[in-house]
């Protein structure tokens, strides 16, 4: 379907690199802007409330560096980095 | 804190025998088959959507004279079009229209579940909202205003507990009231969610739809939304009635385009971005959340076990203690728990009919089978109630979402997840579980490529009815090296495992579906003593249920092999003979002594044999004095009469009998052992591993070898009695099973290598027939329940002929071998993951290394 679902990459690039929930060290929040997933993994982290505008704290990395855990929508979670690296976000 | 709305409406005459649809929907985990069964009871009906293999269950259930039929959908996250049950979901609710759709709400996640709510009111169905695991929110500190709830939501909210049945009554009223309403002409008029700048274009693109034959088919105003989102079910719904070219597809094109030139966002992200703000006013008009401190705890916690360095350490621990509690002290209280089933056998045995002095009767043998192989099962109870019961401990106090967050790194590397934590545990990581609760156990994985993944290898974890085969092998051959050996066998499997699986998923499952892992980590909160004793029984309760019967039957099969064609009646005759004449002999013997007369009679000659059989058997157990001694006291006093026979101490008399008596039972010992193995070699089973000797010599398997490993897939138990029966010569010098085995297989006929090769081939073996139905039931498929047989199979066989041969060339010993092939075996698995490593690094995507750990 042309022009359906696309247009997800282009924001962003605006300002350079663009900012990914990856790269938000443990301690700091953050504000998703967009997804870059997408399909079934964009709907299942909008379903589990990685919403656009939405505040998301990052609380610490597992061990081995991957996952991450996060605390969106007042509860916690933990999200792959591959995951968090197609979900971008805006410094709060 | 819970209030019950009042949901009282007498129901008007008139819709008496009516028939109602109702479609029950929620989300994954929310407690929706308790709210079926607590609405429907006991009529249900299992089906299966049509095309697809995703169970419908149908419920049925009269109220009030209305007759409701009730379909539980599949749990989904959403209502959109990516997965199977999504779909499922959607195009039950599109095509059936329920008259009353009854959503299934987690009342202690409700943010996440208003999404779906919202997904379901948008379709304009009449919708009640069981706001189910009231219990569970009231735990963590959040209280629910319903009425505001339902001031906001505009439907009925009733809140439930499913599992304790509460709310069942408001529920069934709230139903029908919204039925009744319905076919008033009342239709509920429910919250709609505000797209704002996108409302106008939606209206219009709504209107447009009206006019259209879709109109009388699909609510409009969600076909316009979900036009406008891009969802590419509802496009192909317009294109197969519009065409592609429709005006109806090129508008909502059109929407999308201009909205997102003008605001630089995607039009999919700026709608759910209206539905969250929708959801969080909603949430913050219904919902108070009280800080009762567990948030701090939490961290505190999480701190500490999650800490780079001590989070090994505690999980180690972890293992380390359900391995100690549930096994090793499991396996101390089936010495208390073995005499119960011993007693029930001895009831069964005293109903069925005596045992002949030569062959038993064929009702008999059958029998004490059939109850031996359920014992061999149910002997394992107090181990499960006791594992089932620390990993609901683990669970519910939410420890366990944490471990699968600490290996979720590992197990990724290997095409797994890290809630495949849970099933390797239950498989039996270490040594001791069950593939069969490890197979279940796979229901919580999201993702469908691990979760198969996982279902394929837990098998190959070391169950506990492969623990007796192993240390009996042990015992015989690598004496010597016993704890090196055990250590090998139980983690060479893990190790196995994870190949097989990043093997599965880089080939056969690399096109399933996959999901992000994204997991909740609960708050910790301590566990009830109902709750974790209620999980526990339930699962041991499925497990006796689900593997007794099928071992039992299966038990049949294999005795009925074993058994048939039987002997022919030459060699029957043959032995009887033997035997008379022993029996002769006896009386002969024994004539002089002055107890001879009690023995006249055959049946008083048979229990003494058999009193003496038992004793004998008993001694060999014992291995102290003060035991043998306990033992004599027991039998004197069970047999006082008969004691003096076992045990003849200066009674001259009685001496002559013990000695007759003790050739006669060697003579009958002697020819048992001889019919059972001319039976064993003679029969069905038999003939099917003589026939694969050929094959089976590369790995060193005979044909006993054979017999043993078919007999075994009914339930590994088996395999030592199997064993047993076959190396039989030296029983009647009570021997025990291992000086007989290490006796016979002396020299060269059977080594160390023979033995490595066979307990490598049997921790790959496939798994027991208990568990590939349990494999069919999770993957619903019987391709993938025949795989789960063949795939080890094979593997195995290559594996163990590889170690044999392979050894025997290269003319190494068994325990080097054992090295050898350890070392290989780790270094694949070191490489295999570092190997996805590098291709993970590779990939742009990834983040700068230098960011991972502060």
């Amino acid at each position: 379907m042309p022009g359906f679902g696309k247009g997800k990459n282009m924001r962003g690039r605006r300002h350079g690199k663009c900012c990914m929930l990856n790269d938000v060290p443990p301690g700091c929040s953050a504000k998703i802007h967009c997804h870059h997933a997408k399909g079934a993994v964009r709907q299942r982290l909008l379903d589990l409330g990685f919403v656009p505008q939405a505040e998301v704290d990052v609380i610490r990395r597992a061990p081995l560096g991957d996952p991450i855990e996060c605390r969106v929508a007042n509860y916690k979670v933990a999200l792959r980095k591959s995951e968090a690296d197609l979900i971008e976000i805006e410094y709060a | 804190m819970i209030k019950f709305m009042g949901n009282t409406m007498s129901i008007s005459p008139e819709f008496v025998n009516n028939k109602i649809l109702v479609g029950l929907a929620g989300q994954q985990n929310a407690g929706k088959s308790t709210t079926f069964n607590m609405l429907t009871g006991a009529g249900q009906h299992i089906a299966n959507y049509p095309g697809v293999t995703v169970d419908k269950k149908t419920g049925f259930y009269r109220y009030k004279d209305v007759k409701v039929e009730t379909v539980d959908l599949p749990g989904t996250y959403s209502l959109t079009s990516f997965s199977l049950e999504e779909r499922v979901a959607r195009d039950f609710l599109i095509t059936e229209k329920p008259d009353v759709v009854v959503n299934v709400v987690d009342a202690s996640s409700l943010k996440r579940s208003l999404y779906f709510s919202f997904q379901v009111l948008e379709m304009g169905f009449p919708v009640v909202i069981a706001l189910n695991m009231m219990d569970v929110a009231a735990r963590n500190g959040t209280e629910i205003n319903f009425e505001a709830l339902r001031k906001n939501l505009k439907v009925p909210v009733i809140p439930t507990v499913g599992r304790k049945s509460i709310g069942k009554k408001e529920l069934r009223d709230a139903i029908l009231e919204v039925f009744n309403g319905k076919n008033h002409g009342k239709i509920q008029s429910p919250l709609q969610i505000n797209y704002d700048a996108l409302e106008k274009p939606i209206e219009d693109l709504r209107q447009d739809l009206a006019q259209t034959t879709l109109e009388s088919r699909y609510p409009c105003r969600w076909l316009a939304v979900k036009l406008v989102e891009g969802d590419s079910e509802a496009v192909r719904l317009v294109t197969q009635a519009l065409g592609a070219s429709c005006n109806e597809l090129q508008t909502a094109r059109r929407i999308k385009d201009v909205f997102e030139a003008q605001n630089d966002l995607d039009v999919a992200d700026y709608m759910m971005g209206c539905r969250d703000k929708l959801a969080t006013k909603v949430i913050k008009e219904s919902v108070t959340e009280k800080k009762d401190g567990r948030d701090r705890v939490t961290e505190m916690i999480d701190s500490v076990v999650l800490n780079r360095f001590a989070a090994p350490f505690f999980l180690v621990l972890t293992v380390f203690m359900i391995y100690q509690l549930s096994i090793v002290k499991g396996y101390e209280l089936t010495r208390y728990w073995w005499p119960v089933l011993a007693k029930f056998r001895a009831i069964v045995a005293g109903f069925l009919p005596d045992a002949g002095m030569l062959q038993d009767p064929y009702v008999r043998s059958m029998g004490l089978w059939m109850v031996d192989s359920a014992n061999a099962l149910l002997n394992y109870i107090p181990i499960f109630l006791i594992l089932f019961a620390l990993i609901a401990i683990l669970e519910d106090s939410g420890y366990m979402a944490r471990i699968a967050f600490i290996l979720d790194r590992l197990f990724n590397l290997f095409g797994l997840h890290g809630q495949s934590t849970l099933p390797f545990i239950l498989g039996g990581v270490f040594a001791g579980g069950c593939a069969v609760p490890g197979v279940m156990a796979t229901k919580g994985i999201p993702d469908e490529r691990s979760r198969m993944a996982t279902i394929l290898t837990v098998p190959y974890m070391n169950c506990l009815a492969k623990v007796p085969f192993y240390t009996l092998l042990i015992n015989v051959f690598f004496a010597p090296y016993k704890s090196w050996a055990m250590l090998f066998l139980s983690t060479f499997t893990i190790f196995v495992a994870l190949l097989v699986a990043r093997f599965l998923t880089a080939t056969l499952l690399s096109s399933m579906e996959t999901a992000p892992f994204v997991m909740e980590l609960p708050k910790y909160h301590p566990p009830t003593f109902f709750g974790v004793g209620q999980r526990a029984v339930e699962r041991t309760w499925q497990y006796i249920k689900k593997v007794g019967s099928i071992v039992v039957a299966v038990s049949v099969c294999v005795f009925t092999m074993l058994q048939f064609p039987g002997l022919g009646h030459e060699k029957a005759t043959q032995f009887q003979n033997e035997m008379d004449q022993a029996v002769t002999i006896f009386h002969e013997k024994s004539a002089s002594s002055s107890y001879a007369h009690q023995f006249k009679d055959k049946a008083a000659l048979i229990s003494l044999v058999n009193v003496y059989t038992d004793y004998k058997t008993a001694k060999l157990t014992v291995k102290t004095a003060e035991g043998s001694r306990a033992l004599d006291a027991k039998f004197q006093s069970r047999y006082p009469d008969l004691f003096k026979f076992l045990k003849p101490k200066g009674d001259k008399a009685a001496k002559k009998i013990n000695k007759s008596l003790r050739k006669l039972v060697s003579k009958r010992k002697g020819l048992r052992r001889q019919i059972k193995e001319e039976q064993i070699e003679t029969s069905f089973l038999g003939m099917v591993g003589r026939s694969l000797e050929p094959l089976t010599q590369w790995a060193g398997f005979d044909w006993k070898v054979n017999v043993a490993i078919l007999s075994s897939f009914a339930a590994r138990e088996s395999s030592v009695a199997t064993i047993g029966v076959l190396y039989q010569q030296g029983a009647d010098e009570n021997k025990s099973l291992e000086d007989r085995m290490a006796a016979e297989t002396g020299g060269d006929n059977f080594t160390p290598l023979h033995a490595l090769a066979i307990m490598v081939f049997f921790a790959m073996y496939p798994p027991c027939l208990a568990t590939t139905i349990m494999i069919k039931v999770q993957t619903a498929s019987y391709k993938w329940m025949v795989f789960s047989m063949v795939f080890p199979t094979i593997l195995g066989f290559v594996v163990a002929s590889g170690i044999f041969t392979g050894g025997r060339l290269m003319g190494l010993s068994g325990i080097q071998m054992m090295g050898v092939f350890y070392g290989l075996t780790v270094l694949l698995t070191i490489a295999t993951g570092l190997f996805k490593h590098w291709g993970k690094k590779m990939t742009p995507v990834s983040g700068a290394p230098g960011a991972s750990i502060q």
